[in-house]
């Protein structure tokens, strides 16, 4: 196999390293950049734990070739806070208990980002069925839907 | 590890040799370059690397077309939709002409997956894959939907329902690659709706089914009715057709179309669901789904 050079914005950085064609993003990651938060759940796309952002949007980190994001923007739950000031989803899910085991919490956080980027003032509805694909086996959904619903703005004129 | 082991999913794929073709013309030069050497192609990779890494697949070169511009994208000309091959789900969920013209598209968009996998995926992915329960498949059959497959030779057109010959099995041919998908302006008084059962939304279908129809006053002038996960490909059912066809519509009309739908398929029992469930709901999709794109088309509820 043929090592290839590729480049990408991580986390607002230009980084250039060496991947060999069969590395996921997720290892390279978790594993050569030590960014641990994306977790390797089912590995198959079916719940969401590797979610990161790729060109502002949410992608399976566990199904992406990381020879495939040359020239791509990654942002991984390390890559939301602002110095020492969380991001408003993570204070929230601190503020609403939304965290029990943790594991889903980095792959939860990146698709309700990507939600409120969308859309500012989702419903509780639209936040259900944004997050479908973000699996929480602790079942904490009742406070994870609160903390996402904490950050929305109130519609206008409502 | 134990390649047979279809549950566990490796950390590290096989190995491949990768191409990144710039343009469609030196996609197709790799393709033909590599046609016996178990190339494969790599859009979204959301069912073709799972594949891989349950070790169902293990190709020797991928050839990534994901960020060719010229095969992605919608461009409406004459009314009629070319969608490019590696347009994701995402993409065509947000064009407000599917979900204004196209019911049954948007609505199969609507049912699949997640926004990450819909961001990923491409609908050409999504029909390749050969899946009899892609949920594209029997929603783009219903609205007449005609392939370009392409090669270094040339290009070919291909109605959609003629696509699949079986499971994980398409027409496309060595060194050929499915690009564009043409689907025709929409008619006035016409209808169509999609509808699936998974086990719980966002779930592979268990049945899915799309309607098409074109209305005149109360009686049915055309119609394609396509069904998946109930034989080796997606069906379109001609039966159906010529019974609906010219029809009056009526609560009737409806309950003896849905009956044919069930006498038409011979679905199996799998991990999914059973033979017997599989007719038993097929027949009560059908019947909504023929309502609800008689009513998009104009028509009253019928009674």
């Amino acid at each position: 196999m043929t090592e290839t050079s590729i480049t990408l914005t991580l986390n607002g950085k230009k980084k250039t390293l060496r991947v060999r064609p069969n590395e996921l993003l997720l290892n390279v990651l978790r594993d050569r950049l030590f960014l641990t938060g994306a977790k390797y759940g089912c590995g198959i796309g079916e719940c969401g734990a590797c979610t990161v952002l790729i060109d502002g949007r949410p992608a399976l980190a566990c199904l992406t070739l990381a020879v495939a994001i040359d020239g791509k923007e990654v942002v991984t739950v390390e890559g939301l806070a602002r110095g020492d000031e969380l991001d408003p989803l993570q204070e929230a899910f601190l503020d609403h208990g939304a965290v029990q085991c943790g594991f889903c919490t980095p792959g939860m956080i990146m698709t309700a980002r990507s939600l409120l980027d969308e859309n500012p003032s989702p419903s509780e509805e639209e936040v259900r069925e944004y997050i479908r694909g973000n699996i929480c086996r602790c079942t904490g959904y009742t406070s994870i839907v609160s903390a996402i619903l904490s950050c929305a703005q109130e519609k206008e004129g409502a | 590890m134990n390649a047979q082991n279809q549950t566990n999913t490796r950390l590290l794929l096989p190995e491949f040799e990768y191409l990144r073709p710039e343009t469609k013309a030196e996609a197709l030069h790799f393709l033909d370059q590599h046609r016996d050497k178990n190339v494969h192609i790599l859009a979204g990779g959301t069912d073709l690397i799972v594949k891989m890494k349950t070790g169902a697949l293990s190709p020797r070169y991928l050839v990534n077309v994901k960020d060719i511009k010229e095969l992605s994208g919608v461009r409406q000309i004459n009314g009629a939709l070319h969608i490019g091959a590696v347009t994701t789900l995402a993409a065509l969920l947000r064009l407000p002409a599917i979900r204004s013209g196209y019911s049954a598209l948007y609505e199969a968009l609507r049912s699949m997956a997640a926004p990450a996998v819909r961001n990923m995926a491409t609908v050409g992915g999504n029909l390749c894959n050969g899946s009899p329960a892609a949920d594209t498949a029997p929603a783009l059959m219903v609205l007449g939907t005609v392939c370009t497959l392409s090669s270094v030779a040339g290009e070919r057109r291909l109605k959609l329902c003629d696509f699949f010959l079986g499971p994980g099995r398409t027409a496309l041919l060595p060194g050929e690659m499915l690009t564009e998908l043409l689907v025709d302006g929409v008619r006035p008084d016409s209808g169509s709706s999609f509808l699936k059962i998974g086990r719980v939304s966002a779930d592979i279908a268990k049945v899915n089914i799309a309607v098409y129809l074109e209305r005149d006053g109360d009686r049915v002038a055309d119609c394609r009715v396509a069904v998946g996960s109930v034989a080796p490909t997606p069906l379109l059912l001609d039966s159906v057709v010529s019974f609906l066809k010219g029809s009056t519509m009526s609560r009737q009309v409806l309950s003896e179309a849905g009956r044919m739908v069930e006498d038409a398929i011979a679905p199996i029992t799998d991990a999914r669901s059973t033979a017997e469930y599989r007719k038993a709901i097929s027949r009560i999709l059908a019947e909504e789904a023929m309502q609800a794109a008689w009513v998009r088309s104009g028509g009253e509820v019928p009674r």
